[in-house]
């Protein structure tokens, strides 16, 4: 990802803000400009719930450039609160322990660096939920 | 010190991360025969760092304080462990919590009391007016240097405040503050160096005990307060044995101190530590109660505050977790996964 590119997608990354279809009601992450069900145009920002369970999941064994010091790591189709699905990288979680059904929390990571003197790209994650957690 | 307008703290988060090393298996590589400072020590994952915990902390300190986050206009980050040599964290912290764009951010450093430094600020930039709320993060992944005394107890760990006019939203409230700082070379790093180098003994007596009893005794005077006055005391932990010593020397019962203590769990979080102690013991304070709480950071210089415990603590402590809960959410690993974690080899 290059610099220009991680800047003006951080705020989405950051705080979880997807796209609500203003016509369908569906919602998206990561955001979308056209809806992908009912193709209508008008869409807007809406920030996402930080709490959902996962549906299903991957252990990344191989992994693309940048991310080989974490793997082998976990990535989750994650179901939201408010029935939105999103892909996400679990952490703090070893491969073994993770379950479907698990309820995970969004918290905020480091994504990959960009070498030792690049830029450090932080974006959200899903973790498993803390005692006291809501 | 004391403000004009009196402010208190609207909402605490603590972070800790899940890993942890203990002291015996540090002691097993390095064949360490006197006994150990702590127990154990916490540890970040590796995609955790001085931002991402601090961001972490802020968030509880937001569910607590049930306010807006952009109606938080100042972020001070006191930390020793910035991510980019140059870039601050400030900015990063205030944009995931979607306080910017207007919004005072920056960085303190002042080793293990530039979490508190931030504090002072916040309690002026409200005080003042100038802001309506103003958060103060103390956060550090401090490293040691292989086998040297630090190693056993360096932690990783993030506490954040957000300090605001005081109400009935107030957990506590500041009575008074008082900062004690001299020019003392106990601990530093210089610029480019991974590890920091200390004097040894030296750092005892003329750094952390002078600089710790100053600032409490200072306070105290100031507010015409004695150590029977408070219910709890919370010190800077380097280890467990400092605390306890200047309790003692000050005065104050071993069971005012030990609430605060986390130092022997999680290890010294540096610029954290003291505001995760006094943490902790906000989870169990009770309204009416005095918290005296005191920082040390070397170079050297100690912030003591008074505090009050407020009626609203009741309600706003369990909408996070408490410092025991992040305690309690523990993984231990052994030296080589440790040192995987904290970057120890430089590939
Ligand atoms: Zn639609």
């Amino acid at each position: 990802m290059s610099v220009p590119i991680y800047w003006r997608e951080s705020k989405y990354r950051y705080k979880l803000i997807g796209s609500e279809c203003m016509k369908c009601h569906k919602r998206f992450y990561p955001p979308k400009r056209v809806c992908p069900v009912c193709g209508s145009r008008e869409l807007k920002d809406v920030k996402l719930p930080d709490k959902g369970h996962v549906v299903t999941y991957t252990i990344i064994r191989v992994p693309p450039k940048g991310y080989e010091e974490y793997a082998p790591y976990p990535i989750a189709l994650i179901e939201l609160e408010d029935g939105t699905r999103l892909i996400a990288q679990l952490t703090d979680v070893d491969p073994k322990d993770v379950k479907i059904g698990m309820v995970v929390k969004a918290t905020f990571r480091k994504l990959s660096e960009i070498g030792r003197d690049g830029i450090i790209q932080y974006g959200v994650k899903f973790r498993p939920l803390i005692e006291n957690e809501s | 010190m004391r403000t004009i307008r009196e402010v208190g703290i609207v909402g605490y988060g603590v972070y800790v991360p899940q890993y942890r090393v203990s002291d015996e298996e540090i002691a097993r590589i390095w064949h360490r025969e006197a006994p150990p400072p702590v127990k154990e020590k916490s540890v970040v994952n590796l995609d955790e760092d001085s931002i991402t915990m601090s961001v972490e902390a802020a968030r509880y300190a937001i569910a607590r304080a049930r306010i807006d986050p952009r109606d938080i206009e100042a972020i001070r980050v006191g930390t020793e462990s910035k991510p980019y040599a140059v870039k601050p964290c400030a900015t990063v912290v205030a944009e995931a919590i979607g306080a910017t764009p207007k919004v005072l951010a920056c960085d303190l450093e002042f080793a293990c009391k530039a979490g508190t430094e931030g504090l002072q600020d916040c309690i002026a930039l409200v005080a003042s007016g100038m802001t309506k709320y103003a958060m103060a993060i103390g956060v550090d992944t401090a490293q040691g240097r292989p086998g040297d005394e630090l190693e056993y107890t360096a932690g990783c760990g993030a506490a954040a405040y957000i300090v605001g006019l005081k109400s009935d939203d107030t957990i506590a409230y500041f009575e008074g503050s008082y900062s004690f700082v001299t020019d003392t070379p106990d601990f530093w790093r210089r610029e480019g160096q991974f590890y920091p180098r200390h004097t040894g003994r030296f750092t005892g007596e003329p750094a952390y005990f002078r600089h710790i009893v100053s600032a409490a005794k200072g306070l105290m005077d100031e507010l015409g307060l004695k150590p029977s006055d408070f219910d709890y005391a919370v010190f800077h932990q380097p280890n467990l044995k400092f605390p306890l010593r200047v309790a003692r020397i000050l005065g104050f019962d071993r069971e005012k101190v030990q609430p605060g203590i986390v130092v022997t769990e999680i290890g010294n979080t540096y610029a954290a530590s003291m505001l995760i102690g006094l943490a902790s013991v906000l989870d169990v304070a009770k309204p009416g109660q005095r918290i005296l709480a005191v920082s040390f950071g070397s170079g050297a210089g100690s912030d003591a505050f008074s505090i009050i415990v407020q009626d609203a603590i009741e309600d706003k402590r369990n909408l996070a977790p408490r410092v025991r809960d992040l305690i309690r959410r523990r993984a231990l690993i052994d030296y080589a996964l440790y040192v995987k974690h904290r970057r120890k080899i430089r590939v």
